[in-house]
């Protein structure tokens, strides 16, 4: 149904834009002289007809669910609901869902059924009611579009206010997005630190996202202090930078002061490729070679005590990510040192390698420290590969070759398979991605800053 | 008249200055070859990476077969209700047939393990499609189960202690009547991309999990290219340069850089908690791939736009065109291979992202394709998640074989990209 009417709206607006335009050019044929040309009238009607039965869909959609579902949970009988929490309402209300959908599993209560039933109903209502609806305001928005073809009718100022309100709305869901990141993560954050205290989140250094299945369960409690999931990130990322920054800007320093064209040529887009590869291949990369290659080398060979997921294999792994992400930053800044601080330094005599480190890397190093800054918000931020090759349990060290969990790894863990929004388990995962959020934010806006004003110092 | 001072301690030609300079150039040559190294490193990563994949997914490209003559008895299937026959007999007849030496219970079930649990359903497929074979015999190809696979392959030791494998001494012999009766082949795994999920290795395929991702792209498309494109001209054409168009501006720099995992959170909370959107559905991965893929699409659209030269503006407008006008007709058509290649390029950033996929439950078992935008389904990536968790040691080899599918998806893509871009591109 849904489909149909987005076909019919298609449909209709093209019929519309059709018979606007034609009339627009028999019009013209006839001899007058019109103000705007054919194809801005047709515009005219796909706008007044096509672009509110849209909205209007849209609309009616994004409510429909929601209005159908509390109309079913009211009608559920009373005595079936007494004394019931939310979350056995919801579980009541998925069951009707499923009854719905013909996924009958067991054998439902009647009322289960008469509410199924009647979800049904309700749906197929709303979905006729849309398709009258909207043939409706696609008939009006013809009409009224026909009837406005005149040759002194200004279509085209019409047709150009439409297309730059669209293209506003369409910058501006930018910031729609933003304020849905920032709205979601504090609002569900905020029910987080209504169940537990503020203090104990951000000061806690217990982590054990646990909750009680019985009310008087023994240590079912739980402790929610974010320390050792932060330390355990830090740790990771700190990691992550001692191989990706020296490899990283060597290479740049190389491909930019040594190498031959043409070498620089197959090595850039190699360099790419690495930034290409999707993270969830980095992690499988890391549990299947990096891993093993570790514990055996430096658990059997070495006699260190390697934890089987530990925090240097998903550290190195992302070091090897961010080895291009560093690399290209460090290029663009070496290249944006002017010309003739390198030639003044070679013409006093300086070698090569004097003038890259005494001259062009300290002019370079506002460009390179913003592009480590970025760096590292990505290595924080970083999901996958630590998802699949760090630990899970949060202890409180800076051991790296102890397993350690990151906030991302806490974050996904405890959401995977859980969708109830009313206990602090899934809630803390909201808190943290609070923070994720606070954290990334505040290093790449500081990171953009040094690296435009470092280009402004230049330019 | 004042002499110059020269620097007449400083002998030139002295062998300690030649020994300075020796020194000072030894320098150029260690920074060279540590930045050879560390060049070498990372290539060599790369390598090691790509050959790791090839090494373990080759495997699962082949998977062992073995054909064997299912005798569809009256018996055990009613012609008028062949989805309810009773296939687990049928099969073990067929594997007592095959080993007629067996004569205890025990021996012959592990002995139907030898082969796929897939081999029941295909018979019931063949049951269905054509009610007349019922009572007659029928040979068809059946996959073997992963122990045997992985025998076949020659991935495990025969010579290692009997327990230590999964497979025991007489298991390995039934295997070996089995390849002497020359039944036994090792074609083309095609299940890998026609089959869905499935908890069995050997019957485990791709199928949904590509059907999954092409409706989450497709979904993303829809979205965020006439959106990324209205903003990106509005932003480099139309926009006044007051505060709102730089608060705009920052916000999408800062968007691109907000880690994935948040965008999975916003769609659990807004597009799932508040909307009450269906968990698992492309529809809502798309979304959310959307909402990411949108600050790339605008960059790239303004960098395009950027590199049509003025003239061709000026020229437009002196004819009297209005500046929508210019905009749609001259400026977009020529910036449009700019576009579309910043928007391939996004869209297969889109194709390999994972994390906010597994947080909107994407990462569902779920055995067979999508069929609209509103099924449960998994992604290509989130299929290579659950796989990579799976237990199973032919699992690996899948994981593998499913990466190196992905990463034929993304080279494609970034190769139209290219090809655009190289095609099309224009030096004014």
């Amino acid at each position: 149904m849904v489909g149909y009417t987005f076909l019919l709206i298609l449909l209709l607006s093209a019929v519309g834009f059709v018979l606007n335009r034609n009339a627009a050019q028999e019009l013209r044929a006839g001899g007058s002289r019109l103000h705007s040309l054919p194809v801005f009238h047709g515009g005219y009607a796909l706008a007044l007809a096509g672009l509110p039965a849209l909205i209007f869909v849209l609309l009616w959609l994004m409510f429909e669910g929601s209005f159908v579902s509390a109309l079913v949970r009211a009608s559920l009988p009373a005595e079936a609901v007494a004394g019931l929490g939310a979350g056995e309402l919801s579980l009541i209300m998925a069951e009707v869902q499923q009854t719905a959908s013909g996924l009958i599993f067991g054998e439902p209560a009647q009322y289960v059924r008469d509410a199924a039933a009647y979800y049904n109903t309700l749906h197929s209502i709303s979905d006729w009611a849309m398709f009258a609806l909207v043939l409706f305001i696609l008939a009006g928005g013809i009409f009224l579009a026909r009837r406005s073809v005149a040759t002194e009718f200004r279509a085209r100022q019409r047709v150009e206010k439409v297309l730059s309100g669209l293209m506003i709305f369409a910058s501006v869901i930018a910031i729609f997005t933003t304020i849905g990141i920032v709205a979601s993560l504090v609002f569900e954050a905020a029910r987080f630190f209504a169940l537990v205290p503020i203090t104990d989140f951000l000061f806690g250094t217990a982590w054990e996202p646990q909750i009680a299945i019985r009310p008087d369960q023994i240590a079912g409690a739980g402790a929610f202090g974010w320390l050792p999931v932060i330390l355990g990130t830090l740790v990771i990322t700190f990691i992550a930078l001692l191989v990706a920054v020296p490899v990283g800007l060597l290479s740049a320093i190389y491909l930019n002061e040594f190498a031959s064209p043409l070498l620089r040529k197959i090595a850039k887009p190699i360099l790419e490729v690495l930034a290409g590869v999707p993270t969830v291949v980095y992690g499988f990369f890391a549990i299947l070679v990096v891993a093993p290659a570790l514990r055996s080398f430096g658990g059997d060979t070495l006699g260190l005590p390697i934890s089987p997921n530990t925090a240097l294999a998903a550290g190195s792994v992302m070091g090897v990510m961010l080895i291009p992400f560093i690399s290209s930053f460090a290029d663009d800044a070496l290249t944006a040192v002017p010309r003739s601080m390198r030639d003044g330094s070679l013409a006093l005599g300086a070698t090569q390698s004097e003038t890259v480190l005494k001259v062009l890397f300290p002019a370079a190093i506002p460009g390179i420290v913003g592009g480590v800054l970025l760096a590292v918000s990505r290595a924080i931020g970083e999901t996958m590969i630590v998802v699949m090759a760090a630990g899970l349990i949060a202890t409180l060290t800076i051991n790296p070759l102890d397993s350690v969990t990151t906030v991302t790894v806490q974050i996904v863990t405890l959401l995977i398979g859980d969708t109830s929004f009313d206990n602090p388990k899934t809630l803390a995962a909201f808190a943290l991605g609070l923070m994720l959020f606070i954290v990334t934010l505040a290093l790449n806006v500081v990171a953009l800053r040094v690296v435009r004003k470092y280009r402004e110092l230049y330019d | 008249m004042t002499t110059t001072t020269t620097n007449a301690g400083a002998d030139w030609k002295s062998p300690e200055a030649a020994a300075r300079v020796r020194k000072r150039h030894a320098g150029d040559l260690r920074l060279k070859f540590a930045g050879m190294a560390a060049l070498g490193f990372a290539v060599l990563m790369l390598a090691i990476l790509l050959v790791s994949l090839f090494a373990n997914g080759y495997q699962a490209l082949r998977q062992t077969h073995a054909s064997v003559t299912f005798e569809l008895s009256a018996e055990h299937i009613d012609a008028a209700d062949p989805q309810r026959g009773n296939y687990r007999a049928i099969v073990q007849d067929a594997v007592q047939g095959l080993f007629p030496g067996i004569d205890n219970p025990g021996e012959l079930r592990s002995a139907v393990g030898i082969l796929s649990n897939g081999a029941q359903n295909a018979l019931r497929s063949i049951a269905l499609n054509d009610p007349s074979l019922i009572g007659q015999e029928v040979t068809i190809d059946v996959p073997l189960s992963d122990p045997y696979d992985q025998l076949a392959k020659g991935l495990v030791d025969r010579d290692s202690p009997e327990d230590q494998r999964r497979l025991k001494d007489a298991d390995i012999a039934l295997f070996d009547t089995l390849q002497a009766r020359d039944v036994v082949s090792l074609p083309i795994n095609w299940a890998l991309v026609t089959n869905a999920d499935s908890r069995f290795p050997e019957l485990a395929g791709l199928q949904g999990a590509i059907w999954g991702s092409f409706y989450a792209l497709l979904v993303c498309f829809v979205l965020s290219f006439p959106t990324g494109i209205a903003a990106g001209i509005y932003l480099e054409e139309f926009a006044p340069k007051n505060r709102l168009t730089d608060i705009v501006e920052i916000n999408i720099n800062n968007l691109a850089a907000v880690p994935s995992v948040v965008f999975g959170l916003l769609a659990l909370a807004v597009f799932i908690g508040w909307f009450g959107m269906p968990r698992s559905a492309p529809l809502v991965g798309g979304m959310t791939l959307a909402l990411m893929t949108l600050p790339t699409i605008i960059i790239a659209t303004r960098a395009a736009l950027k590199a049509v030269p003025p003239s061709i503006r000026e020229a437009a407008l002196g004819v009297g065109a209005s500046k929508h006008q210019v905009v749609l007709t001259h400026v977009l058509p020529l910036a449009m291979p700019g576009i579309l290649t910043g928007t391939i390029i996004g869209l297969a950033q889109a194709l390999g992202e994972t994390a906010p996929l597994l947080l909107i439950g994407m990462n569902a078992f779920i055995t067979e394709a999508p069929s609209s935008l509103v099924d449960s389904s998994t992604a290509l990536p989130t299929q290579i998640f659950i796989w990579a968790d799976s237990p199973e040691r032919g699992f690996v080899a899948r994981t593998s074989a499913a990466i190196l599918v992905l990463l034929a998806f993304l080279i494609a893509m970034n190769a139209v990209a290219v090809f655009l871009r190289s095609r099309f591109e224009r030096r004014y």
